[in-house]
């Protein structure tokens, strides 16, 4: 098994983590971070996959995704913000406005 | 340098237990502040899998960016929010199952997948720590546009911050 493979397992582990947490949680930070855990498993597969080619793709992807994570940090917080000020709490279900 | 054969399974293997166990955490604890303190834990255990597949540079990003600024800026978003740390918003149990299930099938198939395809196809062998000046280089060759596409978006989501956290227009005419 090539070097690379343990570390795309590892990172579908952690996507699917994150994916439970985001599916099964109901305040907004912790969805939020569940988010980040699935960015995590997400780097993890570019960077082997650079590695595996051996070139320098896969970095320099993994550099443009991890500022989008970044900016996704920042504007991500400034809703949540928002949002717990119009409504007085984090849980998700408070917002059910479109739910028919 | 001549680093013994066992140091680099046991290292990812460290290092993956450590990212695992942490992802764990932000799932299932029950305190907020916990699960983000988790999320430190989480990123440096995926830094060190970064050194370990030769990223030197993006693991030292990952733990000055992500670690340093974004989780700081996580805490403050917890800090400005909670009335109680302990409060939780329960799932209903066939919410639960139901994306237990999905999750569980799409890591089978990424699984199979992996396990099934020729990865001696088109590999190539040799894997080193490639110098930061390369990186560099291809930046602001090859990628050059998204680059300073990057930069502008970092300026618009400062705009946007901002614009989205700025005090309301009731909080104004109630202040003196």
């Amino acid at each position: 098994m090539p070097y690379a493979v343990p570390f795309m397992m590892l990172g579908a582990v952690l996507f699917g983590i994150g994916l439970v947490g985001f599916l099964t949680r109901r305040n907004l930070i912790i969805m939020f971070l569940c988010t980040e855990v699935m960015f995590q498993g997400v780097l993890l597969n570019l960077i082997a996959m650079g590695l595996r080619h051996g070139n320098l793709q896969g970095q320099g992807f993994g550099l443009f995704v991890l500022v989008v994570a970044a900016v996704e940090a920042g504007l991500g917080l400034a809703i949540v913000v928002l949002l717990y000020r119009r409504r007085g709490t984090l849980d998700a279900e408070s917002w059910r406005t479109m739910r028919g | 340098m001549n680093t013994p054969a066992w140091l680099e399974p046991l290292m990812f293997y460290l290092f993956a237990g450590v990212a695992l166990l942490s992802a764990l955490g932000i799932v299932l604890c029950g305190n907020i502040v916990r699960s983000a303190l988790c999320l430190l834990g989480t990123l440096g255990g995926v830094a060190g899998l970064y050194f370990l597949m030769f990223a030197n540079l993006l693991a030292v990003i990952q733990l000055i960016v992500y670690a340093g600024g974004t989780l700081v800026l996580i805490i403050f978003g917890v800090m400005l929010t909670s009335k109680s740390p302990w409060v939780r918003f329960a799932a209903r149990r066939g919410e639960i199952v139901a994306s237990c299930a999905v999750v569980a099938a799409l890591f089978v198939s990424l699984c199979k997948i992996l396990t099934d395809v020729d990865w001696s196809a088109g590999a190539t062998g040799s894997a080193q720590v490639v110098p930061v000046r390369d990186i560099g280089a291809v930046l602001l060759q090859d990628y050059l546009v998204p680059f300073e596409a990057a930069s502008v978006l970092l300026l618009a989501v400062l705009i946007g911050a901002a614009y989205l956290a700025r005090p309301q227009p009731a909080e104004r005419t109630s202040a003196p």
